[in-house]
């Protein structure tokens, strides 16, 4: 007898779907499970560093910005490399963001950006010499652009018409580029002694200002505008959500799906090909296997996070590239291995994917004995 | 035989064991409705937890083989990487089965956090023992791992391409098939194939969804975890390197597909992935390929592969070869 009341008794919590969540309150938590992650990860650091709090957070600061009377004396590389590598991250995930909000799960970012790169490489090297700078820039954004919307392409189509699985098409797809890119590299520098293109001086994106990255930055920045009214209000836009939402509806209503698949992955394909371009003929005007860097995964994270809003999604990449290169001078510092950098990213990225469970649901627990009877 | 053929053919298959090893956990953790891209990260981390744990038990020994007792150098790593492997799933299947958390975010960014995890530890031990390379090597422990048959080189080829392995790569068929036999021989597999078809189904029936998805999550990372251990211990003789692992995990989820879901399948696409990535080692023996570089072309051979049977098992659209109906999507109680 004892048993079976105790049986029926009212789990010690129970958890409900939110209604609606304002949104001041779902942004502290965000906030709070970002500040969580960085307590978390400064405490590792401290363990393995013996450095105190404090002091990792501040070596991690002046390792991405540089100290900060340096920014008044106006050295402000560090701060510029912080931008570029924030404007690409962005790049990746502003070209993504359009096929996650169309339930589309787009992991071939690196793959896209890397053929986006490759065309603009070729492009340097094959007419380099042979057309005015100005017409070869406007070839090789033609081709990159071109290059990685047929990369968006190709798993858009068979997702169409046969419903064949996205995220696994996009992954491999990502491979066979950096093979290719692998292959291009063996060509052109067949007999040269090294397996490192060196710097091809035709085709450079022109430096604005004096400064290497402010194209970048720019091009990146006006992208990010651009998604955002495009999501928000353009026809196209409201199509995307609506297949994201649900099919059926879309049809019901009236919308080609096939077709804005096909089209949103173009889209998506042809912003990562500008991401590429800008990393190939933008800043480092070589390219190898690794020019993306494996940025293509992290954009998948930043546009989740973000919320598929653009100005959030930047602030994101900003986070993340701060952890990435402050961890990584915190290793640099202590002698640590580099990979640390991927740990406290991979950590503070854990905490805010778990966070968005307090903001979708709520936990009740049981008011003492009284409730739990009823 | 020909002796290149034969050559081939036993390098081959180590090659394919870890991807057998990662398709089988992912299986099994796919029948349960999860999709689980933290794969490749999850074998990271079971390699170097079976690493931590040989190069400290080779320390504590004074890294003299003869004061090593065989049967503790194999099962401390063993142990060790199944620890480490299965500490990734937990954290795996409390954010997305208790959390809910999006899975395919979630894996990728664990994928992130294992490599990281792998290099690091790997990087921090080769640093320790202030070796020249960025390497740590542990050749004691890898012998034990590699004792073959006694007889294997008196059978000639047949010898050479199925006797000749560490005993991983015969327990990872081993396990394909018990993980076969189980999930559509038993009441346990049964229930998880409901898990994975239609929870809301499974839980009215009285199945407990929550633990049925936990568990399945957490042996599929232990079976994962193997695969890197075997690859360092087996297949690399002992040595890591960082990033030596490389793509094998992603390319083991794709080996899922390939197979539809089924681990006896797993086994033979395995197998033949081991021999496709063995292709770009051995083309030049077969063919003239004029220019040097075309032979990296043969690189792609395995990626071109799982693409084409992704399009023509996406076309073909059979019931019985769908993947889990629920695969990818939380489930929450009250939803209906």
């Amino acid at each position: 007898m004892a048993d079976t009341v105790k049986k029926n008794r009212e789990p010690l919590m129970h958890i409900v779907k939110r209604d609606d969540i304002t949104g001041w309150k779902a942004w502290a938590i965000r906030i709070g499970a970002i500040l969580l992650g960085l307590l978390l990860t400064g405490v590792i650091s401290g363990l393995l560093t013996g450095a105190s709090f404090g002091e990792v957070y501040s070596i991690m600061f002046k390792g991405v910005f540089g100290k900060f009377s340096m920014i008044f004396q106006g050295k402000t590389t560090m701060l510029w490399r912080f931008l570029q590598q924030t404007a690409i991250l962005l790049c990746l995930a502003l070209a993504v963001t359009p096929a996650f909000k169309m339930r589309f799960w787009n992991c071939g970012a690196e793959g896209q950006a890397l053929m986006g790169g490759l065309a603009a490489m070729i492009c340097m090297i094959e007419i380099g010499d042979k057309v005015p700078n100005g017409v070869l820039i406007l070839i090789i954004l033609a081709s990159s652009l071109l290059a990685g919307a047929i990369w968006g392409l190709i798993p858009a189509i068979f997702h169409a018409l046969y419903k064949t699985n996205e995220t696994l098409f996009t992954l491999m797809m990502n491979y066979v580029a950096t093979q290719l890119v692998a292959y291009y590299v063996v060509l052109t520098t067949a007999g040269a002694g090294s397996n490192i293109i060196k710097p091809v001086e035709h085709g450079n994106l022109p430096i604005l200002l004096g400064e290497k990255y402010l194209l970048n930055v720019l091009v990146v920045t006006f992208l990010m505008v651009a998604v955002f009214i495009y999501l928000k209000y353009s026809k196209h836009g409201y199509e995307i959500a609506v297949v994201g939402e649900s099919q059926n509806t879309a049809r019901y209503v009236g919308i080609n799906v096939k077709k804005v698949i096909i089209r949103t992955m173009m889209i998506s394909g042809a912003i990562c090909g500008i991401a590429g371009m800008l990393m190939v003929a933008g800043t480092d005007h070589s390219i190898n296997t690794n020019t993306m860097g494996g940025q293509g995964f992290t954009a998948i994270m930043i546009s989740w996070m973000g919320q598929f809003n653009p100005f959030i999604m930047a602030a994101m990449s900003g986070l993340v590239t701060f952890l990435k290169t402050g961890a990584a001078k915190v290793a640099d510092t202590f002698f640590l291995n580099s990979s640390y950098a991927d740990i406290v990213s991979g950590i503070v990225i854990l905490f805010l994917v778990g966070c968005e469970f307090f903001i979708k649901f709520s936990v009740k627990f049981r008011h003492g004995k009284k409730g739990g009877k009823v | 035989m020909n002796n290149i053929l034969v050559a081939f053919i036993s390098s081959a298959i180590p090659l394919g064991v870890p991807l057998l090893y990662g398709s089988t956990g992912e299986i099994v953790t796919e029948k349960s409705g999860h999709l689980n891209l933290g794969i490749p990260g999850i074998m990271y981390v079971g390699a170097i937890s079976g690493v931590i744990g040989a190069f400290l038990y080779e320390m504590s020994c004074g890294n003299v083989k003869e004061n090593m007792v065989p049967a503790l150098a194999i099962l401390i790593p063993l142990l060790c990487a199944i620890i480490g492997s299965v500490l990734m799933g937990l954290i795996y299947s409390f954010l997305t089965v208790t959390l809910r958390a999006n899975q395919n975010v979630t894996g990728l960014a664990l994928t992130t956090f294992g490599i990281g995890v792998g290099n690091f530890f790997g990087g921090s031990l080769a640093k320790l023992v202030e070796s020249d390379l960025p390497n740590v090597i542990l050749t004691k422990t890898s012998d034990f791992f590699c004792t073959k048959l006694p007889f294997y080189d008196k059978l000639g080829w047949f010898g050479q391409i199925f006797l000749s392995h560490d005993f991983l790569t015969y327990a990872s068929v081993v396990i394909a098939l018990i993980v076969s036999f189980v999930l559509n021989r038993t009441r346990t597999g049964l229930n998880l194939r409901a898990v994975g078809e239609s929870p809301a189904t499974a839980d009215a029936a009285g199945i407990n969804v929550t633990r049925y998805k936990y568990v399945s999550t957490c042996i599929g990372s232990a079976i994962a975890g193997l695969g890197g251990l075997q690859y360092v211990m087996a297949y690399a003789n002992g040595v890591w390197s960082n990033n030596a692992f490389g793509d094998r995990g992603w390319m083991a989820i794709a080996l899922v597909i390939f197979a539809l879901w089924k681990p006896t399948m797993a086994i033979l696409g395995s197998f033949l992935f081991g021999a496709l990535c063995n292709v770009y080692n051995y083309v030049h023996h077969f063919f003239h390929l004029g220019h040097d570089a075309n032979r990296e072309l043969f690189n792609l051979l395995p990626y071109v592969v799982t693409l084409l049977v992704l399009i023509i098992t996406s076309m073909r659209k059979k019931r019985e070869h769908q993947p889990p109906q629920s695969l990818g999507l939380s489930y929450f109680r009250e939803e209906r």
